[in-house]
């Protein structure tokens, strides 16, 4: 292992992470909930319940802050790598595993991480082992 | 109101993700590529969000109405079971092979980003696969 330090930001990502938990804070202290993207985007599938309107704000709220962001500072542009086929298996590995976890990086990386919650301890350590296999299997056995 | 506050929430939350570098999925697999070139900055990421979160988790624990006077829904659930580790797993992998998870995949595609759309497509097709299942699994 070698630190990239040309591409370390170190202060950039604290500033960020602050943002980030502010926002879960708002959303626990203001609505009594999770800040949990997956469950939130998941929940919008179960057409039973009364609770789209706080549910798609909140993804609007996310969908739309690239553009608020647009207003103060040139946007940086995301660097995806990965082709479309790959996209695709991400995103489905990603929708089952966050549902059948029940949460994801927020709900239990931030949120549960933040309130001592064994289980989101253990979804996190879970999530985070199989994500560092992976890119150590997919960049350094397979050499993609 | 309620949902007036999840709108800014979920703003602040993406700007969060986008100041932090969290919603670039070359950075987030630079910091998964530990045997790699790696880069550490999203720890710091989940050091602040997490020096951030957890005194308003502390507040919200005390409390049973919110601010706003909904009913506080924190998990009560403690149970370590297969589902949340081998779900957890499989998220995992998901994340790993294209450094998306949901969050920055519904930010890039707020940034126009035609693979980002595939991405956010995938992950909702995942999503409804999961509703399939465990509807089919409470008929039975």
């Amino acid at each position: 292992m070698s630190i990239d330090w040309n591409h370390f930001t170190p202060l950039a990502a604290l500033a960020g992470g602050a943002l980030i938990g502010l926002a879960a804070a708002m959303f626990v202290l203001l609505n009594g909930r999770i800040a949990g993207i997956s469950g939130v985007l998941g929940g919008l599938l179960r057409p039973s319940k009364c609770d789209i309107g706080w549910r798609a704000a909140f993804l609007l709220g996310l969908v739309g802050a690239p553009s608020l962001y647009l207003l103060f500072a040139v946007l940086p542009r995301p660097q995806i790598d990965a082709g479309y086929g790959t996209l695709v298996l991400a995103g489905l590995l990603v929708g089952l595993g966050t549902r059948y976890g029940s949460g994801c990086t927020s709900g239990h990386g931030v949120c549960g991480l933040s309130r001592l919650s064994p289980r989101s301890f253990v979804a996190t350590i879970s999530f985070m082992g199989a994500g560092f296999a992976t890119v150590f299997v997919v960049r350094h056995l397979l050499g993609i | 109101m309620i949902a007036l506050a999840s709108l800014l929430s979920g703003l602040v939350f993406g700007l969060g993700l986008i100041v932090s570098g969290m919603a670039n999925p070359a950075k987030v697999l630079g910091f998964m590529d530990l045997a790699g070139h790696w880069d550490p900055s999203l720890a710091f990421v989940m050091a602040g969000a997490i020096a951030v979160g957890s005194v308003a988790f502390l507040a919200a624990r005390r409390r049973s109405m919110s601010l706003l006077g909904a009913a506080m829904r924190l998990p009560s659930s403690r149970e370590i079971d297969r589902r949340l580790v081998v779900g957890s797993v499989v998220f995992g992998v998901g994340w790993g092979i294209a450094g998306l998870c949901p969050g920055p995949g519904l930010v890039a595609l707020g940034m126009g980003e035609a693979k980002a759309l595939v991405f956010v497509l995938a992950m909702l097709a995942g999503m409804g696969i999961f509703e399939l299942i465990e509807r089919r699994g409470r008929q039975s």
